[in-house]
């Protein structure tokens, strides 16, 4: 089985968001940037995939070349190779059209990507591929399992969660229960070195639009001060829900 | 050129989310000068969105859409989008229709924005504001495509009554072989998702271990909330996964977010940021939960919640 796991270069959970140039770009000034949390869980089950089954895992990225040691710390993580499409990730359509186009010569039967990447949260990357290359498509899965072509996955619903049965080739969309929190993997120093060795392959984009621009951004007013209730008046917490804010 | 919006039912019956996406439709065709058509699903009786400014129902009876299945559901809607010839679809942020619009915009070759907060504030260029950085920032964005795709984020923008009769029409598209086949559903048919809940009572570590969330659940109960978690406390198995709620976990945007035992990690605070009003309960005054809360009480849970409790049954049997 040859695994694609496609890889989002995005901001440390814990960063600082503030913009630049008019708030109109991302400030990336003392940012630490890592994989994207819905990738790594995917990255982790394709490892699961190689080891146990073995696969070949290829991991993919849309970006420039500040991605790359993004991409380095998944192939010291265990991928076997990496592919940079040399290009500024711009919409969710134009990445989804990169990656369709090197994964119809690539020949993969397992596509995972992460359900949504944290800073732009745009969710359409994972079903816009699905869609471009006429592939099955589970999103928000939880829990996948290969046998031959055959394939048992878990999707999460809202208040549950979904067993399907669907067919190779097929993309995902993963999050959090594909592995455990404490399943994933820190690279240790051999990991590393190999990856060092390891192919990044740089590949030029094809010609593409963008069906959306970003224009601007700007952050939340500042919230006020919180109203404190004491323990002993809890009364008076009912009457501020039901009077003030007229939530319950 | 109507606007379409489709309008989401669950084993019959439109579910909440259907009302606030139909008003949205409105406020859009209000806009554009147009008329609001929705596509309703095995829904059994669709007269309900008259009151949410439908003009036209787009009535979809068929045994292969009993359940929901990404791909067939977008062709409908892809049909349908066709046969009305419109240029704005509208969609609800719900895991279903999350699922379902990426698919719908290849096949439109419509440009998509998710997690809309409010009506576009133009329509030529067409421009819409969404949250993005997991609500720690709002991102403006141009639709430049002919067809437009918007997924409103759950709970931003109410519910808008527009009295007006909707005519209902039968519609039968194709629908496409499934190439994904669902085998069971495991939901708990007596709770109210977090997605779907107006109020969500979530708790953290600070309630020490999972024999204490009865609690936890009583107080939902009172309240008709549904219950949520920190991310510690998922990992440590003490609740399912899918109520763990923060920046990797779901997002809440309830009227009221209640929460329990949670210091207030900036990853939990950006998922529940577009919660309107936020109670933060916790022993230690220096959480920084408390700087990102409307109301606090800082106290022992362990007594707090139990009498909270009380006093809310007092004041609901008042009512």
């Amino acid at each position: 089985m040859k695994i694609l796991v496609c890889i989002s270069h995005v901001p440390d959970t814990t960063s600082k968001i503030n913009f630049s140039e008019n708030n109109t770009k991302f400030d990336t000034s003392g940012v630490q940037f890592v994989i994207n949390p819905n990738d790594e869980f995917g990255l982790t089950r394709a490892m699961w995939f190689k080891e146990k089954q073995g696969a070949s895992v290829t991991v993919i990225n849309v970006g420039g070349t500040e991605t790359e040691p993004t991409l380095r710390k998944a192939l010291a993580i265990g991928a076997d190779e990496a592919i940079r499409i040399n290009t500024p990730a711009t919409d969710g359509f134009s990445v989804a059209t990169q990656l369709a186009h090197v994964i119809k010569s690539g020949g993969y039967d397992l596509i995972i990507a992460g359900r949504e990447s944290i800073d732009y949260n745009g969710g359409m990357v994972p079903g816009m591929l699905a869609g471009l290359i006429n592939a099955n498509f589970v999103n928000n899965c939880i829990s996948l399992e290969v046998d031959g072509n055959a394939v048992k996955a878990i999707r999460e619903i809202d208040g549950g969660k979904e067993s399907v049965a669907t067919a190779l080739p097929l993309v995902i969309g993963g999050q959090k229960g594909l592995v455990e929190e404490s399943d994933l993997r820190i690279p240790n120093m051999r990991g590393i070195m190999m990856a060092r060795k390891k192919p990044l392959n740089i590949i030029e984009p094809i010609e593409t639009g963008a069906e959306t621009t970003s224009v601007s951004f700007e952050k939340p007013t500042p919230k006020g001060a919180v109203t404190l209730v004491s323990s002993d008046n809890l009364d008076e917490l009912v009457n501020l829900l039901h009077n003030e804010a007229k939530v319950i | 050129m109507s606007v379409l919006v489709y309008t989401e039912s669950e084993q019959g019956a439109f579910k909440k989310v259907a009302f606030e996406v139909a008003s949205y439709a409105k406020a859009v065709a209000n806009l554009l000068g147009t008329t609001v058509t929705a596509v309703a699903i095995n829904t059994k009786n669709t007269s309900a969105l008259s009151a949410y400014g439908v003009d036209k129902v787009l009535n979809v009876t068929h045994a292969n859409l009993d359940k929901f299945n990404a791909s067939a559901y977008a062709a409908v809607i892809d049909q349908a989008t066709k046969k009305e010839a419109s240029s704005v679809v509208i969609l609800s942020s719900s895991a279903d229709s999350k699922y379902l619009a990426p698919l719908l915009a290849i096949n439109l070759h419509a440009g998509y924005a998710s997690n809309v907060m409010a009506a576009p504030t133009s329509t030529n260029p067409f421009m819409v504001k969404r949250t993005a950085f997991t609500n720690k920032a709002f991102e403006t964005i141009q639709i430049n495509t002919d067809i437009k795709i918007i997924g409103v984020s759950n709970n931003s923008f109410g519910l808008v009554e527009n009295s007006g009769t909707a005519t209902v029409e039968d519609f039968a598209p194709t629908v496409p072989e499934l190439g994904v086949t669902v085998e069971s559903v495991d939901k708990a048919s007596d709770k109210v998702s977090i997605a779907d809940a107006e109020i969500v009572v979530s708790a953290g570590r600070g309630l020490k271990g999972p024999e204490n969330w009865g609690m936890i659940e009583e107080l939902a109960d009172v309240l008709g909330a549904a219950t949520a978690c920190s991310k510690p406390v998922s990992d440590l198995g003490w609740r399912p996964h899918g109520e763990h709620v923060g920046q990797t976990g779901k997002p809440v945007a309830s009227n009221l977010y209640i929460a329990v035992g949670i210091s207030g990690a900036i990853q939990h605070l950006a998922g529940i940021n577009a919660s309107k009003v936020k109670v933060v309960i916790n022993t230690d005054p220096e959480a920084p939960f408390f700087k990102a809360a409307d109301y606090g009480v800082v106290g022992d849970a362990f007594q707090v919640i139990p009498e909270l409790i009380e006093k809310l049954k007092t004041f609901k049997a008042q009512q």
